[in-house]
């Protein structure tokens, strides 16, 4: 175990030679991923309000180029190459969403901008020491006072202390001193404490798994859950594990720029085609997003949920409708 | 290993020859710039096709693999880059990636079967490819019926091939139909799933169908009644597509990615999934 003084964490990233990306407060008070230069302080926020999925694949990103002339085309690819670099402060769900959007992006066909940048990644994760009353991560087995990463910090009153998981991350933290433990310890107790008492954190989620899909899909109650929803999109741009996305393209008058960028299965047009609607209604988007997560993804990924309990979406849908109202309201007896 | 090519850059196409089949089916002939067929592919499979600054989309892949020298696709003029194709010269140059999706699988659970295909309108396009391989492996199957339907006359697709080749042949045997009487029509005159019900096949056959899904429904539900079973029927599903890759999250239904794990079901498969299609 490494020890840093809180004062000494300018000097500390500076040191590290590369670009650092931190959660840090904007002018209107949000946290979110900023990238690190002298003066950008670490937030005293429990979360960023944006996932840090942003870092491995934004919301927009251009894929490749064209030139259209006359009966020619000419294709320009713009190598996506990045640097290494550092995620600092990553908390234990942010991380495990990392995970989930690996076994899409980096399941064959690898999306190579995707690996670009996980590749170059070194992930600092930060363990929790004040959960919300919004989290619930502990459903899915993850522990926010031991996150997992390259390397995994915690924040006392005036140190870090950090421990490194992957041989990346013990080159990272190789310089300085070594720290005794106690304080980490006392910290985690104290922390698996408040897990323990989340409202949330014994979700049941029994009965969402591949065997009872049918018997979900057609649950009657879905028609109450969606009743209220805009199709804001809201839910799935905060959510860490929310992957879908679009292709258009844009004409700068000299190239066709090719582009992705988030899109969201609660928008109407996700599945319009010329030809028909196969989900007419939010009552169909609205399950789709929510059976995704808790259903289909699950089966085709070793019981994996597509959800990591972070609560952003406990905190930001207008209608304060979320997933864990859906799960108890069509999940499992447990949730009393 | 093949080198990597970063799946969602497409390589460059050109158009080398265009037929017009109906007044809205078109039939583009694609290579690569070398000349030679973009990639090998399984019938049912489908490519990504575009014209960049007018959008890409998903193109059934109506050539069968055994055609060596290129790729044919029979399209349907409905929107945006449809149109697009429809109005374009031989010569252009398009992208293109694939193949992607399943694809018939004409070399395991086709194979010594008696076989039925039933197809109506532009959904002949993906059968083309089917029929066509089954064509020229003529000894790996049984006997051979297709039921093709469409409005009228003129919009029968490749009907000068189904006339010179494929009702020539020995062992095929084809029932045209049309949905309303003509006067230089002399065959069948009605509605495919009715067609398909009077002729009345032998339900040990594997049925292969591919259509608008009026006419799906409407057919499964006549070979229900003649006592068939779902697991020998194969149909193709239409989705939104974007990635093809099944990442984008569009294609979605229940726990299949249409564009990787479809567009080719069995029906019995089908029963299996979230009806969202
Ligand atoms: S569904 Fe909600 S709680 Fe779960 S990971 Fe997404 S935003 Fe967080
Ligand atoms: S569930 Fe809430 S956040 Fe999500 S689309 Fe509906 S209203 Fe918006
Ligand atoms: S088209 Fe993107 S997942 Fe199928």
């Amino acid at each position: 175990m490494k020890k840093l003084p809180i004062t000494e964490l300018d000097s500390f990233l500076k040191s590290l030679n590369m670009p650092v990306y931190l959660p840090s407060d904007d002018p209107s008070g949000q946290a979110k991923f900023t990238r690190w230069a002298e003066g950008v302080q670490l937030t005293q926020q429990l979360n960023t309000v944006r996932s840090a999925k942003d870092l491995f694949f934004p919301q927009m990103e251009n894929l490749v180029d064209f030139k259209v002339q006359d009966q020619k085309i000419e294709i320009i690819e713009h190598r996506n190459v990045s640097e290494n670099f550092v995620i600092f402060g990553v908390r234990a769900c942010d991380a495990a969403a990392f995970e989930i959007l690996d076994r899409v992006f980096l399941s064959d066909p690898v999306d190579g901008y995707y690996k670009e940048r996980r590749d170059h990644a070194l992930i600092v994760t930060m363990a929790c020491s004040a959960p919300e009353e919004t989290c619930f991560c502990t459903a899915f087995g993850i522990d926010a006072a031991d996150p997992k990463g390259d390397v995994t910090a915690w924040k006392t009153e005036d140190s870090f202390f950090f421990r490194a998981n992957t041989g990346k991350g013990e080159k990272l933290i190789a310089g300085l001193a070594d720290g005794d433990e106690s304080a980490v310890q006392a910290q985690q107790a104290q922390t698996r404490e408040i897990l323990s008492k989340l409202p949330n954190g014994k979700l049941d989620l029994t009965g969402f798994d591949g065997a009872h899909m049918m018997e979900k899909f057609n649950d009657s109650r879905w028609k109450e859950l969606s009743e209220a929803c805009l199709g804001c999109g809201t839910c799935t741009f905060v959510c860490p594990t929310c992957q879908c996305y679009d292709v258009r393209e844009f004409n700068t008058g000299d190239t066709i720029q090719r582009f992705r960028c988030w899109d969201s299965c609660m928008y109407s047009d996700f599945t319009k085609m010329s030809a028909g609607q196969p989900r007419p209604t939010q009552l169909e988007r609205f399950r789709q997003r929510f059976m995704h997560k808790l259903v289909y993804f699950p089966d085709n990924n070793d019981g994996v949920y597509g959800c990591v309990g972070c609560g952003r979406c406990l905190q930001k849908c207008p209608i304060h409708m979320n997933i864990v109202k859906v799960a108890k309201t069509i999940g499992g007896e447990g949730n009393g | 290993m093949a080198e990597y090519r970063e799946p969602l850059i497409p390589m460059l196409g050109v158009v080398t020859a265009i037929r017009t089949d109906t007044p809205d089916v078109k039939t583009f002939t694609v290579t690569g710039l070398d000349g030679k067929k973009p990639f090998v592919h399984i019938p049912g499979q489908c490519a990504m096709l575009s014209i960049p600054g007018v959008g890409e989309a998903l193109f059934s892949i109506t050539s069968s693999p055994t055609k060596e020298d290129a790729l044919e696709f029979s399209i349907k003029k409905c929107g945006c880059v449809t149109d697009w194709l429809h109005a374009m010269e031989p010569g252009q140059q398009i992208t293109i990636r694939g193949p992607y999706g399943s694809g018939f699988p004409v070399d395991t659970d086709f194979r010594g079967k008696d076989l039925v295909f039933v197809a109506g309108g532009i959904g002949l396009a993906p059968l083309h490819s089917v029929i066509n391989y089954v064509r020229a492996n003529r000894a790996n199957y049984g006997k051979v019926d297709i039921v093709y339907g469409s409005r009228s006359m003129q919009d029968l697709v490749d009907f000068d091939e189904i006339l010179n080749e494929w009702s020539k042949e020995e062992g095929i045997t084809v029932h045209l139909t049309i949905d309303r009487e003509q006067p230089e029509w002399k065959g069948h005159v009605g509605f495919v799933p009715n067609y398909v019900k009077e002729l009345g096949f032998d339900t040990s056959r594997t049925v292969v169908m591919c259509g608008p899904p009026i006419m799906i429904k409407f057919t499964l539900a006549g070979l229900m009644e003649l006592g068939f079973d779902k697991s020998n029927i194969y149909t193709t599903l239409e989705m939104k597509m974007k990635c093809a890759l099944g990442k984008c999250g569009r294609c979605n239904i229940g726990t299949k990615y249409i564009c990787k794990d479809g567009p080719v079901f069995r029906l019995d498969q089908l029963d299996e999934l979230p009806d969202e299609y």
